[in-house]
């Protein structure tokens, strides 16, 4: 264990020693072999899928307008320009946003890229004509219009100001089509890739592998550095680790549990190094307010109470893919709770033994003292049924008896959107750090129609609806704070249960990419390079 | 013959449709929603309209009547039409995967036609001896080790075996190519898989092989031949082995049919990209239409392995005549 522990330490300053010393140059060369953690995506079109096999797929054949800083993209709040040129200051009391867009960037079949082009993207993304869906439509409620006055300018109006839509722009699925194969065939880009990012696509063999080869006159110049690179789809957890190991492949972008890093460190010592960063995820636990005992307060609050967050963390993030305690928002967001604030929230105390004292009283209270039920869970291991589990056992030390019954991703969403369960273990799984929208899954059906606690909460919509249009920062955490007491502890609609860890082990002649909060962020390859 | 042939082939029709009926039915039983899933797995927003839009797109706004006849005429015309989750046409779809499994399938038969015939024709002539124990321990063996367990202690076993005499962990590559592209990565790819399913298809076949010719040495016919003054290859070889192979070829006819669809959890070990793992695929996402043309080709399938297993009957026994 202790020379385990040795070597993950060092696996860990291996890829700090660089940023330490002198910057290392980057090689030009080779191939990158990925793999992604699924069987093929269901379309290309990044508009209209939700799913990280899409965004793994596509995101190196394409640009966007703005991103998560891909040197340093464990920030959540450092944008940078992919297409445009500066990151403009906003007019019109914050509603107008006038990007100039890069001259020279051209589409791989050599045609150029204009305002134009990333204007009707952001349309299709935003007012998705008839017949077309968009999956993030309702992160940009605040968008009026997006314009192309020029070629080389786009202006988004806004019906209101508001923090939430830069970092909705960066958005990595919001990828720039070409606006004369939208008009021609709105679904050309569900089936075939043309972009303008590093990386021109080379072939896609359907269910197997996707390549791409470098894009010679990219428009970030001396990017990217590799030849290509191909991914390779590959769903089972074994495979994965065993073609690392074997170096079949290099590394994989969304993430592997801690046994799986501990596993490849012992076996590959120096030749594996690990990243590792909180996760825009987190596993919600949410009773059904129509099913009694649940519409009652005291209930719902008990079982938050019964909940010992701080001192699950650090075994759980043993064996699971989840470390940090938090609140409603990321942790590592400007708007999150700092620890003495969360503190005051149900389920967060620090003193465990007067919070279960305090569970059992208001379960005493309710007439539910042996409340027995059974908690839905997702059949996914990492980490839903690692968290089911340990929340049944927190229950127990109330008197609390829950069984958890696990179903397929189908079944799951279906007895969830019918309201057929008690208690669910759900997940809130997030791109870019955006709180304003990422919070949204707590809303009550009527506001989100992802939320599954069949309630309502128009107070909550209230300071939800203030707080998005809010653009003092400390107003708006002032507000937030209330949504999130509001939420986790007076009303209790959902318990917000350790945020997850993101962990990539990757060959350590991998150089350049760096770990982010999202697995769908920091995709597009081009600042990869291989050191060998 | 010919119109015993034509007949069999005949009797797919009524298979077919009752196979459609019921894989109909029973996809439709399953709770959950397609385009949900789609649009919701990712952890992003979507509202009542965009799953509106998607059933549209893939047709499960039709009344049930009009999905299922749409379905039936087109299995007549042999369109299956698109798959719902990808969009493409579930032929194109099924067609591409065909080859890593018809690979896997012929390769593991192969190997266990090579061991299971001459072992369990050994066994059955050297009845409790040492030699027969063995063949017997190892056949038993093969019949209760699950196969994808096996699977992935074989990998484990190369990964280590390698680093310890190479210094270095070798696996097979984990994507496909044609064998006409590069036999020597496709036949690394596929080796381990049809070595790893065909000791458990040998296994079972070895067992059949015993058993039946146990049953042909004890024959009248045998001891005539032997008191003939017939040489020993010659009674096994042209009297026993060809009796004893009846039962053996329906066998190894039956379980030919299952490795083509049915290497699920094989295919996901090995990471191959076959017909299994469609058919897990297709289940999982409850796309309907992928899934009912997996089971009709499942069954269309059985029915022609069947087939050509009494055909060879009639090849190797002459008494057996299809009228």
């Amino acid at each position: 264990m202790k020379n385990l522990t040795a070597r993950l330490a060092a696996a860990c300053l291996a890829l700090a020693a660089p940023a330490a010393g002198a910057a290392e140059t980057p090689k030009h060369g080779g191939t990158l072999t990925y793999m992604i953690p699924a069987d093929a995506p269901p379309s290309f079109d990044g508009h209209r899928e939700t799913t990280f096999a899409t965004v793994h797929s596509i995101a190196p054949f394409y640009s966007v307008l703005i991103r998560v800083n891909p040197q340093n993209p464990a920030s959540t709040t450092d944008f940078v320009c992919d297409l445009c040129t500066e990151m403009p200051k906003p007019t019109d009391d914050g509603k107008t946003y006038t990007f100039k867009i890069r001259s020279g960037v051209k589409f791989h079949d050599g045609s150029p890229l204009t305002a134009a082009d990333v204007a009707e993207s952001w349309h299709f993304v935003i007012h998705p004509p008839e017949g077309v869906v968009s999956a993030r439509q309702s992160y940009f409620i605040m968008v009026d219009k997006v314009e192309a006055p020029d070629p080389t300018t786009v202006v988004f109006r806004l019906k209101f100001a508001s923090n939430a839509f830069l970092p909705g722009l960066a958005d990595p699925f919001a990828v720039i089509y070409k606006k004369e194969i939208l008009d021609r065939d709105p679904h050309w880009y569900e089936k075939n890739v043309m972009g303008s990012g590093p990386f021109k696509f080379a072939g896609y063999d359907l269910g197997q592998s996707i390549k791409g080869v470098r894009d010679p006159n990219y428009y970030h110049k001396g990017q990217p550095y590799l030849d290509g690179f191909t991914a390779i789809y590959a769903p089972k957890q074994a495979v994965r680790i065993d073609a690392l190991r074997a170096g079949r492949a290099d590394m994989e972008f969304r993430g592997l549990p801690p046994s799986a890093r501990d596993e490849l460190v012992k076996e590959l010592g120096d030749k594996v190094v690990v990243q590792s960063s909180d996760w825009n995820c987190g596993n919600i636990v949410t009773p059904n307010h129509k099913k009694k005992p649940f519409d009652d307060v005291r209930v719902r609050r008990a079982l938050a109470l019964a909940i010992d967050q701080w001192h699950g963390a650090p075994a759980l993030a043993k064996i699971a893919n989840v470390q940090t305690v938090g609140g409603v928002v990321f942790p590592g967001s400007p708007l999150a709770a700092t620890k003495e604030e969360l503190e005051k929230i149900a389920g967060f105390w620090p003193d465990i033994e007067k919070s279960r004292a305090e569970a059992r009283r208001l379960l005493k209270e309710a007439g539910a003292e042996n409340l027995s039920f059974e908690l839905l869970n997702r059949n996914v291991d990492q980490p839903y049924k690692f968290v089911g589990t340990w929340v049944i056992d927190q229950w127990s030390k109330i008197g609390v008896t829950a069984t958890q019954r696990v179903v397929p991703t189908g079944p799951w969403f279906e007895a969830m959107r019918s309201g057929n369960f008690d208690v669910v273990v759900e997940a809130n799984c997030q791109g870019v750090v955006n709180p304003l929208m990422d919070v949204g899954k707590y809303l009550p059906h009527s506001a989100y129609s992802e939320n599954y606690g069949q309630f309502d909460d128009p107070e909550e919509i209230k300071i939800y609806d203030q707080m998005v249009h809010e653009t003092d920062f400390e107003k708006q955490r002032d507000l937030m704070r209330q949504f999130e007491t509001l939420v986790l502890d007076t009303h209790a609609h959902a318990y917000q249960t350790l945020w997850w860890r993101r962990i990539i082990p990757m060959r350590s002649y991998v150089k350049g990419w760096k770990i982010s909060p999202s697995h769908y962020v920091n995709q597009d390859l081009a600042n990869i390079w291989l050191d060998k | 013959m010919h119109r015993y042939i034509v007949g069999r082939v005949l009797l797919v029709i009524p298979t077919l449709l009752g196979a459609a009926a019921l894989v109909f039915l029973l996809m439709r039983l399953i709770p959950g929603d397609i385009c949900v899933v789609r649009l919701a797995s990712g952890g992003g927003t979507f509202n009542a309209h965009a799953v509106e839009l998607c059933h549209a797109e893939i047709g499960l706004d039709r009344p049930i009547l009009v999905q299922f006849f749409d379905f039936v005429y087109g299995l007549f015309r042999f369109d299956f039409g698109l798959s719902m989750w990808s969009g493409k046409p579930v032929a194109y779809e099924i067609i591409v995967r065909l080859p890593v499994s018809i690979e896997v399938a012929l390769l593991a038969t192969i190997v266990a036609i090579a061991i299971a015939i001459p072992l369990g024709t050994i066994s059955a002539l050297k009845q409790n001896t040492w030699i027969d124990v063995v063949v017997r321990t190892v056949a038993i063996a093969g019949i209760a080790t699950p196969s994808f367990w096996l699977g992935i202690v074989v990998i484990l076993g190369v990964l280590e075996v390698t680093n310890i005499f190479f210094g270095s962990p070798w696996m097979p590559p984990i994507d496909y190519v044609p064998l006409w592209q590069d036999p020597i990565r496709n036949l690394s790819l596929v080796f381990f898989p049809a070595i790893t399913v065909g000791y458990r298809y040998a296994a079972v076949t070895m067992r059949m092989t015993r058993s039946a010719m146990l049953e042909v040495l004890g024959e009248d016919y045998i001891r005539t031949a032997r008191a003939k003054g017939l040489i020993e290859n010659l009674v096994i070889n042209r009297h026993a082995l060809k009796n004893a192979l009846l039962p053996v070829i329906t066998l190894i006819g039956i379980e030919f049919a299952f490795l083509i669809g049915g290497l699920v959890v094989t295919e996901q070990v090995f990471n191959l990209n076959g017909i299994g793992r469609l058919f897990v695929l297709a289940v999982q996402n409850q796309d309907y239409t992928l899934t009912q043309a997996l089971v009709m080709l499942t069954v269309v399938v059985f029915v022609l392995c069947n087939l050509a297993v009494d055909l060879c009957y009639a090849w190797i026994d002459p008494r057996i005549r299809y009228a």
